[in-house]
């Protein structure tokens, strides 16, 4: 068992998986919408199956957020 | 510069700063910003600014005032309906600051525009609405070595990055435009109005506290919040190696119009 962050908050992971894996346990539906880093590191989206999450890594998922102007 | 006893007055908050002083109001009144966008963000920018005295303002918006902006986009009125934009703000940067020189760009922000726009100013702030833009200031800005400040905002979430040379930039952190038709648009998605004002005011901080050299930017890190939960973070981050324009092998290497994608975000 090993103890994530993700986006600041503790996730507990009761096997090894993949940031592929972790985006589906989180829910997120549009994984092509959301840019990730591990420990402050760009992980490119070729790279979601290979990349293994570790204990103790701080995993964000960074959304597209494009208003402000909007009309 | 040397200040009038009315500007002395009109500026003393600042001035008593012992962080700003007469040196910082006199970096400020020499500043030269571009806003790009007369939004929901480049409101309380453009008002920020101009009541700080900020010296030259460039607004850059090809719209007019629409009923429905007046929620969240306070430099406009409601008789400034159909009026564009970039005049509405300017009328009332006028009217908050006579000192502010205030230079207009009624059009869109392009890629056959950008250099030649942004060339005449110290910082850019992105207060635009979709990512084709976004990124065209972005890769605009790394390329020609100009500081901006990068922000966005969505129903009850916003997120800000400061970049200056050298540090992440917004490519490091979204590598490219997500796809265009994944998404609903920001007028379906809508927005929490104070949000917008939220965001602005973070922003227009980041240009003062760039122009007087005051403080730590927010750069290398994204600063993210919810308002429903009033949560703040900042995320640490590191220039990406493989970054598309700022990175080890760059691919980005002159200005391109991406297609209109929108900016909503499903989860």
């Amino acid at each position: 068992m090993s103890t994530i962050k993700v986006n600041g908050k503790d996730q507990t992971l009761t096997s090894e998986i993949s940031i592929s894996e972790l985006l589906v346990q989180n829910n997120v539906a549009q994984p092509d919408m959301v840019s990730i880093q591990v420990n402050g590191k760009f992980i490119n989206k070729e790279a979601y199956a290979s990349t293994i999450v570790n204990h103790g890594d701080e995993v964000d998922f960074l959304y597209f957020m494009g208003g402000g102007q909007d009309n | 510069m040397d200040f009038t006893e009315e500007q002395i007055q009109r500026y003393s908050r600042h001035i008593l700063l012992s962080d700003v002083g007469v040196e910082g109001q006199e970096k400020i009144s020499n500043g030269k910003v571009l806003i790009i966008g007369a939004g929901g963000l480049g409101a309380p920018i453009a008002l920020y600014l101009a009541a700080a005295g900020v010296g030259t303002i460039g607004i850059i918006d090809g719209d007019v005032v629409d009923l429905s902006n007046l929620q969240r986009q306070v430099i406009h009125f409601t008789p400034d309906v159909d009026k564009p934009k970039v005049i509405s703000a300017k009328e009332k940067i006028n009217l908050i600051n006579p000192d502010v020189k205030v230079i207009t760009y009624q059009q869109l922000f392009t890629a056959e525009n950008a250099f030649d726009i942004i060339k005449d100013y110290d910082f850019i702030v992105d207060g635009t609405d979709n990512f084709p833009v976004k990124f065209l200031i972005n890769d605009a800005c790394v390329l020609a070595k100009k500081p901006f400040s990068h922000g966005g905002i969505l129903r009850f979430e916003g997120q800000t990055l400061t970049y200056v040379p050298g540090a992440t930039c917004y490519r490091c952190l979204f590598h490219s435009p997500p796809p265009p038709n994944a998404v609903p648009t920001c007028s379906q998605a809508g927005v929490l109005g104070a949000i917008a004002g939220m965001l602005g005011t973070i922003q227009a901080a980041e240009v003062l506290k760039y122009l007087t050299g005051v403080g730590d930017l927010l750069t290398n890190r994204l600063l993210t919040f919810n308002a429903k939960t009033m949560d703040f973070r900042t995320i640490k981050s590191t220039p990406t190696e493989t970054c598309p324009v700022c990175g080890n092998h760059p691919t980005v290497t002159t200005l391109v119009d991406y297609e209109q994608a929108t900016c909503e975000l499903k989860r």
